[in-house]
């Protein structure tokens, strides 16, 4: 094994790369930690502030109860999308001409830019004019996304549902229909019902791009900014204020650079946190 | 346990099947006895899978019926059928364990937990892998899990038929022979009827006491092993048989006896040819041919060595003729004569045997 030729000339080819991650990752990166570990009096002039910013971040409600809606928007619209996403998958069509309408119509939301979608279903849901808001009103029920909390939660998972679930419909579909037509030939002649069929057969090979649909919206879902910001604002009050909305308030609405800092630190780390758990639970599970 | 019936069957995957050759299978009737050791052979695309799925219920025919112990299943579908199935790659639930692989079948069709319990060690002990029924289904080797295919077959006692396609596929070669005579053990031990489809030869005259050869959708022949090396019912199943294949010679005709290369052959048939109508040909396979003192003509082209006896090539006519020769026993350098095996040598008119 041991018999590998060792040239160090082949660094050289790395050089690239590392430059350019240099220039678009850690440098901006960096940049930000040293914001979040120091203090200035405007007049850019810094004064070395140590561990204040996270402290104060860590320890302060404001942040708390962002994290906390962040949680909530993000484990609500997963365990929303999953299943409905592969529902989905399981109901369409494998062959036929009505595979490529169903691929494309599913495709769809996913190819309109952020702040559409979030302009889109502003005016959806407007309570006065919007087809979605002025029906529920006409229909008897009291929705005004603007002014109650409920409803701009509703509509703000509403939105996502719709944005998001064809990530994991995709997913989902192209992992059933790699599955060989065998299992199922087998499954029929083993006497399974659909629902033995679902559990034993189609649910274990669809693992893996579960794995990947849940680590993917789990990330986006936890970074989303553009959609709730067009949609509400953050509003009413600061009920559907998330993580990044509230970041960017800190950072450019009250140009607090060293807490702004500090946040963007703990957020990040919080997502490879949570990334790394997932992954590594779900792989555990698969090696067993 | 049943007879199996293919009446009139045929399929085409085609709607409007128009031609002949829109028929994946052309009208066949066959009776599966009950209880045999079955192979389906054939070359690759001459609708053995096809026969097979049909047989299963995974696909319905287009024309024909066929029927269990006399009964109509054509319409029922797989599971109804009382039928097992071995694929050409091995299918096991991967989450499950050995033990509820092969308890699967059963528990689907709601057999009280005592008797599956029962039965599965009975099974495993019969498949070998009693000791490895704890372990999870997806770490086996893939001759482990073909038998897993086979044991979920095999726990049903209701099974009317088991049926392999290509089952040995994926397996290394060293381990073929001992699932193959496992199988063959097997079959000994809860003679079911198994159906055993392959492409191989070797594989389908050591496992099948009745070869059925296919070719082209069409059944060419059913018979033992033995019958199909003595008396191949038609050029194809000379060919597809045996190797190398059975010579098959341009024949003339004079006075109603068959000629070749001047001479007249002596064959096992004694009809008057001056009868028969359509392209006559002779066929002797290389067994049943010896260098004589007088006979056929022929040059010595190609000489190669396959263990126990040598394959000789010679050219007669400028028609190609092999002989196998024993070790030890001399080779005409160029010019010799060849001789025919009364017995072995068989007249054949557009391909079919001439009786």
């Amino acid at each position: 094994m041991n018999n590998k030729t060792i040239n160090h000339a082949a660094w050289i080819f790395v050089l690239p790369v590392v430059a350019l991650v240099a220039f678009n990752a850690i440098i901006p990166l960096m940049t930000v930690v040293n914001y979040s570990v120091q203090e200035t009096f405007g007049d850019n002039t810094f004064f070395w502030a140590g561990v204040i910013w996270f402290e104060e971040v860590l320890h302060s409600t404001r942040f708390h109860d962002a994290l906390l809606r962040q949680l909530t928007f993000t484990f609500t619209i997963l365990a929303i999308e999953v299943p409905l996403g592969v529902a989905i998958a399981l109901a369409m069509p494998r062959k036929g001409p009505w595979v490529s309408v169903c691929l494309v119509t599913m495709a769809l939301p996913l190819l309109i830019p952020w702040n559409v979608v979030g302009a889109m279903w502003n005016i959806f849901a407007l309570p006065d004019i919007g087809l979605l808001g002025r029906g529920l009103n006409v229909l008897g029920f009291d929705y005004n996304f603007t002014r109650q909390p409920g409803d701009a939660w509703f509509t703000l998972i509403v939105m996502d549902v719709w944005h998001w679930t064809s990530l994991v419909v995709l997913l989902a579909y192209a992992g059933l229909v790699s599955i060989p037509d065998a299992y199922y030939q087998a499954a029929k002649i083993d006497g399974a019902g659909s629902f033995a069929i679902f559990r034993f057969i189609q649910l274990p090979k669809l693992k893996r791009v579960l794995t990947i649909a849940v680590l993917l919206r789990f990330m986006d879902s936890f970074m989303i900014y553009t959609e709730p910001f067009v949609l509400t604002g953050g509003g009413p009050g600061n009920s559907t204020t998330l993580l990044s909305i509230d970041l960017v308030k800190i950072a450019l609405g009250q140009f607090d650079l060293g807490p702004a800092a500090a946040m963007s630190l703990i957020y990040f780390l919080i997502i490879l946190l949570l990334s790394w758990i997932f992954y590594t639970l779900m792989m555990r599970s698969e090696a067993q | 346990m049943a007879k199996i019936t293919l009446e009139n069957l045929g399929h085409s995957y085609m709607e409007n099947p128009q031609s002949e050759a829109d028929w994946a299978l052309k009208k066949l009737n066959i009776d599966w006895d009950d209880g045999g050791a079955y192979a389906l052979l054939g070359p690759s695309g001459c609708g053995k899978t096809t026969l097979l799925s049909i047989i299963s219920g995974l696909l319905h025919p287009s024309a024909g019926r066929v029927l269990f112990d006399d009964q109509d299943v054509t319409d029922l579908p797989p599971d109804q059928r009382h039928i097992a199935q071995v694929f050409q790659f091995p299918v096991v639930y991967d989450t499950m364990t050995v033990y509820d692989n092969l308890a699967f079948p059963l528990r689907n069709r709601h057999v009280p937990e005592a008797d599956v319990d029962k039965r599965v060690r009975e099974i495993a002990e019969m498949i070998d892998l009693s000791d490895t029924l704890k372990s999870r289904a997806k770490g086996l080797t893939a001759d482990g899990k073909q038998k897993i295919s086979l044991g979920r077959g095999l726990v049903r006692s209701d099974v009317n038929v088991i049926m392999f396609d290509e089952p040995l596929t994926v397996i290394d070669p060293h381990l073929k022979w001992l699932l193959r005579s496992k199988l063959k053990e097997l079959h000994q031990r809860v003679k079911t009827t198994m159906i055993y489809v392959t492409h191989d030869q070797t594989e389908a005259l050591t496992f099948a006491d009745k070869v059925v050869v296919m070719n082209l959708g069409e059944v060419v022949q059913i018979g033992t092993p033995v019958d199909l090396f003595e008396r191949p019912q038609h050029t194809f199943v000379g060919h597809f048989i045996g190797s190398p294949g059975m010579n098959v010679l341009p024949c003339a005709v004079e006075d109603g006896k068959p000629h070749f290369a001047g001479s007249e052959i002596e064959t096992a048939s004694s009809r008057n040819l001056n009868e028969l109508k359509g392209e006559l040909q002779i066929g002797v396979r290389p067994e049943f041919v010896q260098f004589a003192d007088k006979g056929v003509p022929a040059k010595v082209v190609k000489v190669s060595d396959a263990g126990r006896f040598r394959i000789v090539e010679t050219r007669a006519d400028d028609t190609s003729i092999k002989l196998l020769v024993p070790e030890g026993q001399g080779i005409p350098a160029d010019d010799a004569f060849l001789a025919f095996d009364r017995d072995h040598t068989q007249v054949y008119r557009d391909g079919w045997i001439v009786a």
